[in-house]
């Protein structure tokens, strides 16, 4: 299994190579291509949540197994000013930024598994996993009649 | 990377050769608002082929330039959006409302000079 990956996070052009750390190492984890813009948009997001709302931090890309299944783990902490209404920040149009209020509630969309912690004054830390789904991947055509 | 505009005829092409960070697009979009006026351009292509990634900013940035060269007297159109990328837009939740979009640079040239014919700024 391929090693976890830390990407600091601490301009706008790190948002880039998280994104493109992550798309390569769920390459390797066996990702098709679409899952793989799925996943490395997600990344963008997050990523681009803590320069927007920490000015740094990390994000952490590994690889993951359970029930037979593989898949990656994106985890993007900061210790900037957390959080205070998660329910509020992953609603669609929500922004304190003036941004399109998509971030977080996109990413969460894009991804199987999406959880934030987050204290006020402390940080935040999302974390976001996706799964191989070999049964839609292979999806039988039935001969038609 | 700095994005190269070329200019043909009446028309800009914004032609996007790699990954862009954040400060890359906003410099597209305030060179482009500059140069509409430099060569009287009326319409812009930006070719986005090469993006495998179109998140939320760079999709406000996109229609913020659209917006922008309106204002100048120029129409936009972005040309070459990948199926995944578009696949991962629209799950996403993001739309490029009010922005013309076209197959790839050809078609997106032979949009712009349809309209500019037809004289609508507002067609789709």
């Amino acid at each position: 299994m391929a090693a976890d990956v830390r990407v600091p996070i601490e301009s706008d052009a790190d948002i880039v190579t998280a994104r493109q750390q992550g798309r390569a190492l769920a390459a390797t984890v066996g990702f098709g291509n679409s899952e793989l813009t799925l996943i490395a948009t997600a990344i963008s997001e997050v990523a681009r949540n803590i320069v927007e709302h920490a000015g740094r931090g990390e994000v952490i890309l590994s690889p993951t197994e359970a029930n037979n299944s593989q898949g990656i783990v994106v985890v993007a902490r900061d210790q900037g000013p957390g959080i205070p209404n998660i329910e509020q920040a992953l609603r669609d149009g929500y922004s304190t930024r003036g941004s399109l209020g998509l971030g977080l509630p996109g990413a969460r969309r894009l991804m199987d598994e999406f959880e934030i912690a987050s204290k006020v004054g402390k940080g935040t830390t999302v974390t976001m996993k996706k799964w191989i789904h070999r049964n839609l991947t292979e999806f039988p055509l039935r001969p038609r009649r | 990377m700095q994005v190269p505009i070329l200019k043909q005829g009446s028309y800009l092409i914004a032609s996007v050769q790699a990954a862009l960070t954040d400060a890359d697009l906003l410099d597209l979009r305030d060179r482009l608002a500059v140069q509409v006026g430099v060569y009287r351009s009326r319409g812009v292509v930006v070719d986005v082929t090469v993006l495998d990634v179109m998140d939320s900013f760079a999709t406000r940035m996109l229609r913020s330039i659209a917006q922008i060269l309106r204002l100048r007297g120029a129409e936009t159109v972005i040309v070459g959006m990948q199926p995944d990328v578009a696949f991962a837009m629209v799950q996403l939740g993001l739309r490029l409302e009010g922005v013309s979009t076209a197959l790839d640079l050809e078609e997106g040239l032979e949009l712009l000079r349809r309209r500019e014919k037809g004289g609508s700024n507002h067609g789709r």
